[in-house]
């Protein structure tokens, strides 16, 4: 770390760098009631890729405490941002953070015409709205009739007490220096669950003169707000528990943003100081992202598009296997329909860069993963993989599944083998890695398994697909009482028969190849002739994710299997004997 | 001489035309094209698919077309994908208005001196990104088409590998909705005239039902038909003759096709023109010819 004084018209700052001045440069402005310190832990780890410039606010830490109140005003705050760069990196761009009031200020740099807004690449900000913003939010709600918009009025001024308290005379700055100042660590440690707080030698000066940024400034913005609109891309992260301010602060922040991303995190209001480790990586990913041109997959699904909020499942992952063709298609397109990303996985690589693509025309983020979904070590890579470049799935499609026609003995033990690795253990993997990875991160979600309605069906020609798929229900349905004290859904579909690829690629076991050929033709067109599209299929699915049942029943033959083996088990048995194969 | 139509050569299966015919055919199809691209770049907001079928017409007939195959149609937003489509009234032009970003598809048909055209043209009034990939990738589906025919494939076969790329390229094959489900349909050279003709219910010329009536007797008795789909109709080498070739692909709403005419002779097959709006957006767009294929 260096140290360095910068003046601005006579007021010195103090400014602190970390790592080589030649990378890139990122700025990180602190808050209220702290100093450059805040960010210490974000900024050392940042510093192994980048240059990182942080410093003392007016008033805060090291630096000058101007006189007047009115030497607190925004304009003075930017101006001070300015002079720091220009002394640092004179002429360079840079990428811009900040935090609680560091974040206030920076809004003035990022949204006023003037020198710095074509400098600043691109903007994270941490609890900390714009003020003109937030005027424009209260004055729409104040003077909305709807009860919910003044509930969430009155939610936001009662978790802002302490500013109302500011705006006192003599008491709030004498609160500081009455030992305000030497309990402030048991505070950060008890209600904001900051680990190890460390104290700060000048916490009573920074409370102190800091009130005077309220004082400056809030009245003002509030009662007489400007649009501001923000030239760079900006990344929004909405601690989720924070005291102060409240989430619902920021629902209207794309209006004035072009390229806006958020990213919740479950934590208080001090995240530099409690969560260093995650702050540092997603301003590193946001920064390198805006540098390259080319956001990274869990950017691309923060990105807050306007368009799409009103949709159902907006802000959701979904994972669907099989997606590169029939009804893992449809339910890949039917999600982003509906709001949601998805990773579209299938052992066949093209086709599930297809899907994604289609995917993305409608107007969804898409990954394509080529995965078998019975190999082990496949699966749980991929669940790595959305877990770490996604942060986790919302919603789990296992869908994956081949065909087999034959009886228990004609089937050999290849065949076995083979339909099992699929149709059950693909289910099984997937279920078992997703679901983990939900409970572990105390995440809400559902997991629907693709069964069939040969589930309920015994039937002499189709043992293996049977018996595959009634396995697949059962431990649907287990799973579901295993995971229901978790907000997990979980859901058996169990379609008729759809015209997917899959009757043309049922293996015929213990015929030729010509034969087989034969009875996939056949096979074919009369799931063509039953006109039955995995478009149904996939609403049937997102109506599961929506409404959580068991069991989906999708078609006329599925009823008539499942109401045959519960109520007729006997005409069920009879049915079994005949050959339904083509 | 003999009309170029396979009814006025029985002995023949299918026909062969000459140099001068083709010459006729494909001054057929570029005034054809003309007339599209004319009328695509008149169109604006607020304009009927009735109005844009009207303007062909007008512009058509100013250029000295008397007959149609069939008189010009256009279609607007979701009915480029003949969404909900169950009647044949239905293909004809509406009152649907014309919006910003919204596809459009030009249909017509002219008779120019005796020869037939029958062309598609897609496009959007601004941007549509669906619209532009179904653009994009119906390419392959020129290629496909030709290659597979010179192979000498049975024109079935041809048809049913279309339904698989459209399959596999996750839209929907919407010329199924046409008549016969057809993917083609052979065109023929009439007697020209030099005086307006009228049109039939459905908007179909008067001498091209005659005439496709009269071939399609001709062709049952030599075992082939003039609608190519991908029904057990179709199951047949290729015809020699020219073909009105159509795919046409729809995805969420929007629909595209390229119509044009594909020469088929005893032994090989070509587009009759490669001069044509979409193979030129192709070019400029890197995506022709396409890779692997020789187009």
């Amino acid at each position: 770390m260096n140290t360095i004084t910068v003046d601005n018209q006579g007021i010195k700052l103090q400014a602190y760098t970390y790592g080589d001045s030649k990378k890139t440069a990122i700025v990180l402005v602190h808050g209220y009631p702290d100093n450059h310190s805040v960010w210490e832990p974000v900024a050392k780890l940042l510093a192994k890729k980048y240059f990182v410039i942080t410093y003392d606010v007016r008033g805060a830490g090291e630096s000058d405490v101007p006189r007047k109140q009115a030497d607190f005003r925004m304009s003075l705050l930017s101006a001070d941002l300015a002079a720091v760069v220009d002394a640092i990196i004179p002429g360079r761009d840079f990428h811009l953070a900040g935090h609680d009031w560091g974040s206030i200020q920076s809004w003035e740099s990022v949204t006023a015409d003037g020198p710095l807004k074509t400098r600043i690449l691109s903007y994270t900000t941490i609890s900390g709205p714009c003020l003109d913003h937030m005027g424009y939010w209260m004055r729409e709600r104040t003077f909305n009739l709807s009860p919910s918009a003044k509930a969430k009025v009155f939610k936001q001024a009662l978790s802002s007490w302490y500013i109302g308290f500011f705006h006192l005379p003599v008491l709030a700055p004498s609160a500081w220096q009455g030992g305000l100042d030497k309990l402030w660590p048991q505070y950060l440690k008890h209600r904001e669950r900051v680990e190890e707080p460390e104290a700060n030698p000048t916490q009573g000066k920074d409370g102190k003169h800091g009130v005077q940024l309220y004082r400056a400034n809030f009245r003002n913005k509030l009662i007489n707000p400007q649009e501001r609109h923000a030239a760079c891309p900006v990344q929004l992260i909405v601690p989720t528990r924070d005291n102060y301010v409240g989430t619902q602060l920021f629902e209207d922040l794309h209006h004035w943003v072009d390229e806006l991303y958020r990213r919740d995190l479950n934590a208080n209001h001090w995240v530099p100081l409690s969560h260093p480790q995650k702050i540092a990586a997603w301003i590193g990913e946001f920064v390198a992202g805006v540098e390259s041109g080319k956001m990274s997959g869990a950017l691309q699904h923060a990105r807050v598009r306007p368009e799409r909020l009103h949709l159902p499942l907006n802000g959701k992952t979904a994972v669907v296997t099989g997606a590169g063709s029939g009804i893992g298609r449809a339910t890949a397109l039917r999600f982003a329909e509906q709001g949601a990303d998805v990773v579209c996985v299938d052992i066949n690589e093209e086709a599930a860069e297809r899907t994604a693509d289609l995917t993305r025309l409608l107007g969804a983020a898409a990954w394509a993963r080529k995965v078998d979904v019975g190999a082990a070590q496949a699966m749980q890579r991929l669940a790595n993989w959305v877990e770490k470049e996604l942060g986790g799935a919302d919603i789990v499609v296992n869908n994956a599944g081949i065909g087999m026609a034959g009886g228990v003995l004609e089937t050999s033990v290849k065949d076995w083998d083979r339909i099992l690795k699929v149709n059950l253990w693909g289910v099984i993997h997937g279920s078992r890695l997703f679901a983990q990875q939900m409970v572990d991160a105390h995440r809400a979600g559902h997991i629907i398994n693709v069964a069939s309605a040969a589930a309920f069906a015994p039937n002499r020609k189709l043992a293996a697909y049977s018996t595959s798929k009634a396995a697949v229900h059962m431990l649907t349905e287990c799973l579901r009482a295993e995971l229901a004290d978790n907000q997990i859904g979980v859901t058996a579909i169990c379609p008729g028969f759809v015209a997917t690829g899959i009757a043309s690629n049922t293996v015929y076991a213990g015929l030729s190849e010509e034969e087989q050929a034969q009875k996939r033709a056949k096979a074919d067109a009369l799931y063509k002739r039953r006109n039955f599209s995995p478009e149904e299929v996939a609403d049937a699915i997102v109506d599961a994710v929506l409404n959580n049942p068991a069991l989906s029943l999708v078609g006329a033959e599925a009823w008539t299997t499942r109401l045959l083996s519960r109520f007729a088990p006997v005409l069920s048995r009879r049915v079994a004997r005949l050959d339904i194969t083509p | 001489m003999p009309f170029l139509n396979p009814a006025d050569v029985p002995e023949a299966r299918g026909y062969l035309a000459t140099d001068e015919e083709l010459d006729g055919f494909r001054a057929a199809q570029r005034l054809a094209y003309a007339a599209a691209e004319a009328v695509a770049a008149e169109l604006k907001p607020g304009m009927t698919e009735k109005q844009a079928a009207a303007l062909q017409e007008t512009w058509l007939r100013d250029h000295g077309v008397h007959d149609w195959l069939h008189a010009p149609f256009a279609w607007f937003g979701d009915r480029t994908a003949f969404q909900g489509f169950r009647v044949a009234v239905q293909f004809l032009p509406t009152n649907r208005r014309l919006e910003e970003n919204m596809p459009f598809i030009l249909d017509n048909a002219p008779v120019l001196n005796g020869y037939t055209a029958d062309i598609g043209y897609a496009g959007v009034l601004g941007e549509n990104p669906i619209l532009d990939r179904i653009l994009d990738d119906l390419a392959e589906h020129r290629a496909l088409i030709l290659k597979l025919i010179r192979q000498g494939l049975p024109m079935s076969e041809v048809s049913r590998a279309v339904d698989q790329l459209i399959l596999k390229q996750g839209f929907e094959p919407r010329h199924k909705a046409y008549p016969f489900e057809v993917l083609a349909h052979q065109v023929t050279r009439m007697e020209p005239r030099d005086t307006p003709r009228r049109t039939m219910p459905f908007k179909f010329g008067t001498d091209f039902l005659a005439t496709l009536g009269r071939v399609a007797l001709v062709a049952r008795k030599q075992g082939w038909s003039p609608l190519w789909n991908s029904g057990e109709g179709s199951n047949h080498p290729p015809v020699p003759g020219l073909w009105a070739v159509e795919p046409h692909l729809g995805f969420r709403g929007v629909g595209a096709k390229f119509e044009e005419l594909l020469v088929i002779t005893e032994d090989d097959a070509y587009w009759l023109d490669d001069d044509v709006p979409h193979v030129r957006r192709w070019k400029e767009r890197g995506l022709w010819p396409v890779q692997g294929e020789t187009a």
